[in-house]
């Protein structure tokens, strides 16, 4: 009789969550989706089902922003993986040494970047990298290597490189920490195991911590991966809606904001805005797959 | 008893209230101006309305950033005031096509403007003129007259003098010679090219051409001004490529820069920061004695809310906007904001009646990209930006520059095609 009964309690306690998620992120998100479907004609909105896409991919003009925002992403996306996470990954390291002094004023210091804002960091390493006034010139002429400075953010071949440095160094602190926690949990007894069997040091984090870690390092991973794809602050905030050096930074966060919202005399268009918002969230839905299905169920846990 | 007294007062005030509306009509102004509601409530309402006494105008501005927006959702909710302050080009287009904004042709005041005032804010025909028109930027170059002093420069007119004048400057290394950064990539498009333009494409001419499609883009009068802007960049300051539009104007008013590729609307801000003279010089020609042709934009206008039930007390304001009398308080308050009446107006900054002057001695002409071209995809201006960039940088030549441009506006506008 009692387990017929609907357990009312448990609607009520998740109501909150899925009313409140519904409506700021499922249902913004089929109608983005449902919006890409659409055109206006004539301040009419017409139904055009996959034209917009069509458009986005095939139509010289647009499928070469696209694809430039597109290769721009990944060159964003490969900088963190190939700098932020292995920086990440050696500063958990040296900070889980037992050995070492300072350990948290290091751990806060390096963290302490990921909680400022994109607008600060942005205007902050903007005015750092200025050839007028900033201190990067000057501390280079210090140490005589004058000769290397260039204006980095002005020039085509560097701007996205170096926002996708700064991005780092905004960053690093997330994947030290993710890292830090994942090594402190590694119990003694085996690193102890491992130490009568003759591996220590170096070869102790590469043969013992480094494959228990591997875990972290693949969620550090994609949420790189999401982060990267989604990202728009950064690049707005130091380069403006049009990602100059001519669209060299620009990538597909920004190439969506000036579509949908328009810029300066070039008027918004929410439909094709949102057709490069459905790529976006398609890009990264096979991206989160190809992890899930291809990369997690084969990664070999180990009971602790 | 309170209470008793409360309600009389109220009554009292409702009664007086109801009193001056009966007397006075209101009208309201819709504007993105914030930044002068002082000069509006202190000058120009004053002025007014004491010369229209029963006819009482609020001001009322919202954010520059939020007004189309809000402007758009009131005038759909019959909200909106009676007088609308109008952007120039297609968004009060899009209005008067709407119905939101009144015809106003057959108003006298209109005879007071040319037709390139007028033309920000007319249909596409020129048939119908929706605004009247309230102020216009020129640019130009300022200069920093002390430096130009000390190294015995004259004031270049012809575009020979005016590389001579920069050789000099770089080669003397005490300043920069121009204060431009290509950061920002605007500049490069309003303050260079449609800057120093309008003398190859002989403004109005050229221009309206380009909009018939009788001119393109790749014609040598369009293309040569990245030519010459490809002359610019061995004059800007190191780093001029990550240097930003905040960064120029401070290098040049800490007097580290010697001229200043310029809007009108630098003048008051320059003002109050520099602490040298200043002059100003425009657009050079190519040889002395060309015609000279100045880029003098439109960018104010003033129109009447179709809806309003005091149209007659609308329509005697913008009359008023359209007089003199307005032009004067206007320029003179705002300097660097130029009013668009054809009556002369006296302005008391000298750099403002500097560049005003031009319109004497040179035919006006708007930005090339505003009207009409800047519909489609891909954005004819933002292109613009893009391409002067390029042109300044050299990454580009100046013809590949004029075909990319061709190409991507005869991609969506017929007559290009």
């Amino acid at each position: 009789m009692s387990t017929s009964r609907i357990r009312w309690h448990i609607v009520v306690f998740l109501a909150p969550a899925v009313l409140v998620y519904t409506a700021v992120m499922i249902f913004p998100l089929f109608n983005t989706l449902r919006l890409a479907l659409y055109s206006e004609v004539d301040q009419t909105r017409i139904y055009v089902g996959l034209q917009n896409f069509r458009t986005l991919f095939f139509d010289p003009i647009w499928s070469e922003q696209f694809w430039n925002a597109l290769g721009n992403n990944f060159w964003f996306f490969l900088i963190h993986m190939l700098v932020q996470n292995p920086i990440g990954i050696a500063l958990a390291a040296i900070l889980s040494h037992p050995r070492l002094r300072f350990a948290a004023l290091y751990r806060s210091a390096i963290f302490i970047p990921t909680i400022l804002s994109f607008v600060i960091v942005g205007f902050a390493w903007k005015l750092i990298l200025s050839p007028i006034w900033g201190i990067a010139p000057s501390m280079l002429d210090f140490v005589g290597l004058k000769s290397l400075f260039a204006p980095w953010l002005g020039k085509e071949e560097y701007a996205l490189t170096t926002l996708a440095l700064v991005s780092v160094w905004q960053f690093v602190g997330i994947p030290m920490m993710l890292i830090y926690a994942a090594l402190l949990s590694i119990p003694e007894e085996i690193l102890e195991a491992g130490e009568i069997d003759g591996i220590t040091g170096a070869s102790a984090f590469w043969k013992i911590k480094l494959p228990l870690i591997l875990p972290s390092i693949g969620i550090i991973s994609i949420l790189t991966f999401v982060g990267n794809f989604n990202a728009f602050d950064l690049i707005y905030a130091a380069q403006g809606a049009l990602a100059g050096p001519d669209f060299s930074t620009d990538i597909l966060g920004t190439f969506m904001y000036r579509t949908f919202f328009g810029f300066q005399l070039q008027l918004g268009d929410p439909h094709m805005g949102s057709a490069i918002a459905g790529a976006m969230f398609a890009i990264i839905l096979v991206g989160v797959c190809i992890y899930l299905f291809g990369i997690q169920t084969r990664m070999r846990r180990y009971q602790l | 008893m309170k209470t008793k007294f409360t309600a009389l007062a109220l009554a009292t005030t409702a009664l007086v209230a109801s009193n001056a509306a009966a007397q006075d009509v209101t009208i309201t102004i819709e504007s993105w101006r914030n930044d002068d509601l002082a000069l509006w409530q202190d000058k120009i309402i004053p002025a007014f309305e004491s010369e229209n006494p029963g006819i009482k105008v609020i001001f009322s501005p919202s954010a520059p950033t939020e007004y189309n927006a809000v402007l758009n959702s009131k005038l759909d909710a019959g909200s909106a005031g009676d007088i609308i302050t109008c952007r120039p080009f297609d968004a009060s287009l899009a209005l008067f096509e709407a119905g939101h904004l009144a015809d106003l042709d057959d108003m006298d005041a209109m005879s007071n403007f040319s037709d390139v005032a007028k033309s920000a804010w007319q249909t596409d025909d020129g048939s119908a003129t929706f605004c009247v028109p309230m102020a216009s930027v020129i640019h130009g170059f300022i200069y920093n007259a002390d430096a130009f002093a000390e190294l015995g420069i004259d004031v270049p007119t012809t575009e020979a003098e005016f590389f001579a004048a920069l050789d000099v400057i770089k080669e003397d290394g005490s300043y920069i010679p121009m204060a431009m950064g290509t950061n920002d990539q605007w500049e490069a498009a309003t303050m260079g090219y449609n800057n120093i333009g309008p003398n190859y494409w002989k403004g109005e001419e050229g221009r309206r051409a380009l909009i018939a499609g009788e001119q393109k883009l790749t014609d040598e009068a369009w293309v040569a001004p990245y030519a010459t802007l490809a002359r610019w960049g061995a004059y800007l300051g190191d780093g001029y490529e990550a240097q930003t539009y905040p960064d120029s104007q401070n290098l040049f008013t800490l007097g580290r820069a010697a001229i200043y590729p310029a809007g009108s609307w630098e003048i008051s801000g320059f003002n109050a920061q520099a602490d040298f003279a200043m002059g100003a010089f425009k657009p050079p020609v190519m040889n002395a004695g060309d015609t000279c042709y100045i880029s003098d934009h439109t960018d104010i206008g003033i129109g009447m809310n179709a809806a309003t039930a005091n149209a007659d007390a609308a329509k005697t304001f913008l009359a008023w906007v359209g007089s003199p009398e307005f032009a004067s308080i206007f320029g003179n308050a705002l300097p660097g904001f130029f009013p668009l009446s054809n009556t002369p107006v006296e302005l008391e900054d000298p750099l403002a009646k500097e560049f005003v002057s031009w319109r004497g001695e040179c035919e006006s002409t708007i930005r090339s990209t505003y009207q009409i071209l800047s519909r489609g995809t891909p954005n004819l201006e933002n292109e613009t930006w893009g391409a002067s960039v390029a042109a300044i940088k050299g990454t580009s030549s100046p013809a590949e520059l004029g075909q990319e441009l061709q190409t991507g506006l005869a991609s969506w506008y017929a007559p290009q095609q």
